[in-house]
């Protein structure tokens, strides 16, 4: 009973057959990505699953603009990706994605409110209006109280939540996470996913890798890897 | 603009907190900046100091006098190829040169006196105290008129007491202040290589070298008595002032030839004596200037060197560390420029804190030496703090450069998988 995802309106997001071979020599090539078509759209909720090795972290890092396919097309907003210089990538990095890591990735040394100012400061944004937005976005995490705190004064749940905060912080319009959830045991997991929940309710994409059934389940459209290639791209069936 | 100013805030930022962080590490890498900034300063320093002691020694000469000699100062090898064949100069020579100046019309010379002395200096006595090794002169009255220091108490002696082998003295600063520390020597009776002679004028104190050599250890003594007690050769020189205003190279031909014109040289004759001024010792003192600026700048530039090796390493150890970090950074939007600045800053901020330590040290040197050795000439100028900060900033930027810009272009999904 498999029911195709079918989005609507313009696609954010139109990538074409993307592949990413790593050749490693001697006839030995690694298709992390192996002809991948793919169109995400506004406001879509998209859990990402596979068998680990299955491409699943190359993939978002592609979607990201962090890494670059070997063969295929890749459309951001209608723009073609492969024309962009490094310039326009960062800017898209810094505008219209945010990025969450299983593994925080925060600024060790740095308070909850700088590790979130981070992006803006790459935006060029004034000081002040920075602290601003900022603070906005770490009391839409729940973190108005913790402003202060270094990472390592936070809770894992929480760390993740400054990671979302500096995520959103930008505004941009898709939020990408690979295993968002990964680090932090199933309650915490569940604290995180209400607030993307909480995300999608309000307008946002979002694009989650996991390997959980009930994490997935938060998602609207399932899309199952196998050795770099789409397996399923459905509506998610396990959607409670 | 505006981007580049937060970025460039947030760098400072972040290369403070990672001096903070590693303080130990940070000051052992930046030992070769303290070294090489040290050295430059130092090295400034005594440069400077050099300079102004060689000025001020020649102000106690006088530029505008010179110096006619058997011999060159600057022994070109043809000089004393040439030295045994040559006359010695005697003392009436400066007279019969004021004769040729007085019977030129608008001469660039303005007056000579001769200046005999004899190896070893002597020492000076009276009946209480001794001075040793008194630079002895002997020359006649229109030496108060030729050299540049004052009397600073009573007077010059006269024409008459020269011609009459009076035995007076003049005495340097030092002499007359070693002899008679309590009370004016002028009238007092000194014994100049045992016999006695009568104060008659002391000079204004000039200083010293260095504080090496004073300038004021001297004591001279009428020509023609010095010729009274003293009948063996002596070294013989005449001093020659220029006219005020006159053009010095003028100056020197025209006592060339009255110095041929005495010595009745012809035409295709070589001099047969020398004309030296402190022209060359200011050409000597160049030269030592510049053996010591070239060993200067070989420490300095040596030592900055490996300074800058040193924060290099660091500066890729410090990407290699954070090649996670620089993935996360780029992920949420740092260009490839803002991670060169990011580096690179870190590199030039350790390489200024490493330049203001070693201006500090040098500083506190400074302070030190003028305790033990007051008269050094010290000089710690803004030039020096400039040029300290200058070389501190160079090194940043050539030790942070290639590993900020090889930060640069880690691939942000690579980066990003670094454990
Ligand atoms: N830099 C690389 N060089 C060579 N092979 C690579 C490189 N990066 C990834 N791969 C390979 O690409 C494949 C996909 O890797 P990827 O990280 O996308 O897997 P994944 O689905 O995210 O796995 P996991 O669930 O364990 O995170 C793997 O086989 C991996 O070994
Ligand atoms: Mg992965």
């Amino acid at each position: 009973m498999i029911q195709p995802y079918k989005g609507v309106g313009e696609p954010l997001i139109d990538i074409g057959r993307v592949e990413k071979f790593y050749d490693l020599g001697k006839a030995n090539t690694v298709r992390a990505l192996d002809g991948v078509d793919l169109k995400i759209y506004p406001n879509d909720y998209v859990a990402i699953m596979g068998p680990s090795g299955s491409g699943k972290s190359t993939l978002m890092n592609m979607l990201g603009c962090l890494d670059t396919p070997t063969g295929g097309q890749y459309y951001f907003e209608g723009e073609d990706v492969a024309e962009m210089d490094d310039n326009e990538l960062a800017f898209i990095r810094n505008q219209k994605i945010g990025f969450v890591f299983q593994s925080f990735n925060l600024l060790a040394r740095a308070s909850t409110l700088r590790n979130v100012e981070l992006p803006l400061v790459y935006a060029g944004i004034p000081k002040w209006e920075r602290q601003e937005k900022a603070y906005s976005a770490c009391e839409k995490v729940g973190l108005g109280d913790r402003v202060d705190h270094k990472p390592n004064e936070l809770s894992g749940g929480q760390r993740q939540r400054v990671a979302v905060a500096r995520a959103l912080v930008n505004d941009p319009s898709i939020l990408l996470a690979d295993e968002p959830t990964g680090n932090l045991d199933s309650k915490t997991g569940a604290e995180i996913m209400e607030l993307f929940d909480e995300l999608h309710s309000l307008g946002n994409t979002i694009i989650l890798v996991t390997h959980e059934e009930d994490i997935a389940a938060h998602a609207h459209r399932l899309i199952r890897l196998r050795d770099g290639k789409i397996e399923v791209d459905q509506v998610n069936p396990g959607r409670g | 603009m505006r981007r580049f100013l937060s970025e460039f805030v947030e760098s400072i930022r972040i290369a403070s907190e990672q001096l903070v962080a590693h303080k130990t590490r940070a000051l052992l890498t930046m030992l070769g900046v303290i070294i090489g900034v040290l050295a430059v300063t130092m090295m400034g320093t005594a440069m400077n100091g050099i300079d102004k002691g060689v000025r001020q020694s020649l102000d106690v000469v006088g530029s505008d006098v010179y110096f006619v000699a058997r011999h060159s100062w600057e022994q070109a090898d043809d000089a004393w190829r040439h030295l045994k064949n040559r006359p010695a100069i005697r003392d009436i020579e400066s007279d019969r040169i004021n004769e040729i100046i007085s019977e030129t019309e608008d001469s660039n010379l303005y007056r000579a006196a001769p200046d005999v002395y004899w190896w070893p200096q002597g020492d000076v006595k009276t009946k209480d105290r001794s001075v040793a090794n008194v630079q002895t002169r002997g020359t006649d009255e229109n030496f108060e008129f030729i050299n540049n220091a004052q009397i600073g108490e009573g007077r010059f002696f006269s024409e008459l007491e020269e011609s009459n082998a009076r035995g007076v003295v003049v005495l340097g600063y030092d002499v007359a202040e070693a002899l008679f520390p309590y009370e004016s020597a002028i009238g007092k009776t000194v014994r100049v290589k045992g016999i006695e002679v009568e104060v008659v004028g002391v000079f204004e104190r000039m200083g010293s070298f260095f504080g090496l050599m004073s300038y004021d250890n001297f004591a001279l003594v009428p020509l023609k008595w010095l010729r009274k007690h003293y009948q063996w050769e002596m070294h013989t020189m005449i001093r020659v002032k220029i006219a005020p205003d006159a053009d010095r190279e003028e100056a020197r031909y025209e006592l060339i030839g009255a110095m041929r014109r005495i010595h009745k040289q012809v035409a295709e004759e070589e001099d047969n004596f020398a004309i030296n001024s402190t022209d060359s010792m200011e050409e000597e003192m160049s030269t030592i200037k510049n053996v010591l600026s070239v060993a200067g700048f070989g420490i300095t530039g040596l030592s900055l060197f490996v300074g800058a090796i040193g924060i290099m390493n660091i500066t890729f150890v410090s990407v290699k560390e954070r090649t996670r970090e620089i993935g996360t950074r780029r992920a949420i939007g740092a260009r490839r420029s803002s991670i060169i600045i990011q580096f690179l800053m870190e590199a030039v901020s350790v390489c200024v804190v490493g330049g203001i330590i070693g201006l500090a040290i040098a500083y506190a040197g400074k302070l030190g030496i003028e305790k033990i050795w007051p008269d050094f000439p010290f000089v710690y100028s803004i030039g020096l703090i400039v040029m300290g900060m200058t070389a501190s900033v160079v090194v940043g930027v050539f030790s942070g450069i290639i590993p900020a810009f090889m930060a640069s272009r880690l691939d942000p999904a690579t980066a990003l998988r670094h454990e």
